[in-house]
């Protein structure tokens, strides 16, 4: 479970996350939309340690995040632009992440890796692959433990129609399985088959958060695109 | 071997650039070496030489490596490892492969030349260098997040110490020409790690009988045994204090 309470995270004079608190329970899938620079991605942060809040706390299952990093063993993670160092190959990343884990590709869930067919580009330097093969990486990174949350940053951004078919497959798995996801996209047509609750942010502040089966009732409409745009027409109470 | 710090060492022997650097440094042992038969002379136009790059070859490698590292720092920050132990780990390797580079490439000529204390004391101080403007570097390059910035403080560093610091020495110098300021001098001196590098190593040559009654007042103190031991107690005190103080910034910087 992830409780946040009342965090706030100023970047000098601008106020990113004003007074945020969620609670996401366990086999919860969460889509997490707003428009650009509403702090989608600040909050994903906050979670994973990269930003540190001014104020506010974070727990995941009732353990306080801050000053902590053993926690982000549960946390598998896929930036929304994965950035890797250049001169490493495809493997040496897998195997240093995996080393920093402490397991071996053995024990780690490569499914995806197969999926995208990655193994054939092993030996490629992270510098030489295009956008779409480095958020490939970046998607199985996220995927390879089996990790009990999993937060997605515009993952199928970049990603061709087939590869984002094979991400949200894998996706549809997971929560299946009964982990936390939390996704960022502007695509809403995608998320119908991948989230149950949904949380809206607007300049930093949570505008709402709920299950789609009440938002549906609200608004009477069938997918997250309708039911979004339905809500945004309309003012929010 | 902690696995960061072998994942570091593998890009920076990559990427060759302190291959290159060794290279140089044996380069410019060997021509000085062989431009003069007296060693000792050798010993200080290699002193010279070598207070300048080693500065500025530290300064500028570990700025421009920790900002073009920022993916790797970025990817791992997002991993179950510690703040702490990420950034030490790097400044080991960067430190570390830097150190290694400068002990082979002066060490060799220097074994093969001039095997004697006052080469052993320069490899040493060299190495001491290295390691205090890796550290500065750090420290200037967690602190501000743009790269022409942190590479502009590191040029502004290695300015100060190798250039700025000795003109304000000299304009002090000249300004209370009339008054007993060694003493002021020998401590303001000990302030800048380059010249005090400078004076150990000058004062355990015979030069330092040429260097007036500043040089003998600085060889009883510095050349005795207690003076080296403080010497190094401040080169030491110059590595540690800015590495503490970027890796506290470092455990608290945003991504």
């Amino acid at each position: 479970m992830i409780e946040i309470k009342s965090i706030n995270k100023r970047f000098g004079k601008l106020h990113v996350l004003k007074d945020v608190s969620v609670q996401i329970k366990k086999s919860n899938s969460v889509a997490l939309l707003g428009p650009n620079a509403s702090g989608k991605t600040t909050f994903i942060k906050c979670l994973l340690g990269m930003l540190i809040p001014d104020s506010g706390q974070i727990e995941i299952n009732n353990q306080s995040i801050m000053g902590d990093y053993k926690y982000r063993n549960m946390i598998g993670y896929m930036p929304q632009i994965g950035r890797y160092p250049q001169n490493m190959t495809i493997e040496q990343v897998f195997d240093m992440i995996l080393e920093i884990r402490k397991t071996s590709l053995s024990g780690a869930d490569t499914e995806l890796i197969d999926a995208f067919g990655l193994r054939s580009l092993f030996s490629k330097r992270m510098g030489t692959l295009s956008g779409g093969t480095t958020q490939k990486v970046s998607a199985c990174l996220a995927f390879l433990f089996s990790p009990e949350i999993i937060i997605l940053d515009e993952p199928t951004a970049g990603l061709d129609p087939l590869s984002s078919e094979i991400l949200k497959e894998k996706i549809k798995q997971e929560r299946i399985k009964g982990k936390i996801i939390l996704i960022t996209s502007h695509i809403l047509s995608e998320l119908d088959e991948l989230v149950s609750e949904i949380m809206y942010l607007r300049e930093g502040s949570l505008v709402f958060h709920s299950s789609i089966e009440e938002l549906q009732n609200r608004t009477g409409e069938k997918s997250v695109s309708k039911v979004i745009t339905s809500i945004l027409k309309t003012p929010y109470e | 071997m902690n696995k960061i710090v072998k994942y570091v060492m593998i890009d920076i022997l990559k990427s060759k650039v302190v291959l290159t650097y060794l290279l140089f440094l044996i380069i410019i042992c060997f021509s000085i070496f062989n431009l003069d038969d007296n060693t000792t002379k050798g010993i200080l136009s290699l002193l010279n030489i070598i207070l300048f790059i080693v500065p500025l070859i530290s300064l500028i490698y570990s700025t421009i490596y920790i900002f073009n590292s920022g993916e790797f720092i970025e990817l791992l920050v997002a991993q179950p490892i510690s703040r702490k132990k990420l950034i030490t780990s790097i400044y080991a390797a960067v430190s570390l492969s830097l150190v290694t580079a400068f002990i082979l490439g002066t060490g060799i000529p220097i074994l093969i030349y001039s095997p004697d204390k006052t080469g052993f004391l320069f490899i040493i101080t060299g190495a001491l260098l290295t390691l205090i403007f890796t550290s500065l570097a750090f420290l200037g390059s967690v602190i501000t997040r743009d790269k022409a910035k942190g590479i502009g403080m590191a040029i502004f560093i290695w300015l100060f110490f190798s250039i700025l610091y000795d003109g304000i020495l000299l304009l002090i110098m000249f300004q209370f020409n009339d008054y007993p300021i060694e003493k002021l001098l020998m401590v303001l001196s000990s302030f800048n790690p380059v010249d005090i590098s400078r004076i150990l190593i000058l004062i355990h040559t015979d030069y330092s009988a040429l260097m007036g009654y500043s040089g003998a007042l600085f060889k009883e103190f510095l050349g005795s045994q207690k003076g080296s031991v403080v010497i190094f107690i401040i080169l030491i005190a110059w590595v540690i204090i800015p590495a503490i103080a970027a890796i506290r910034k470092f455990i608290r910087k945003d991504f």
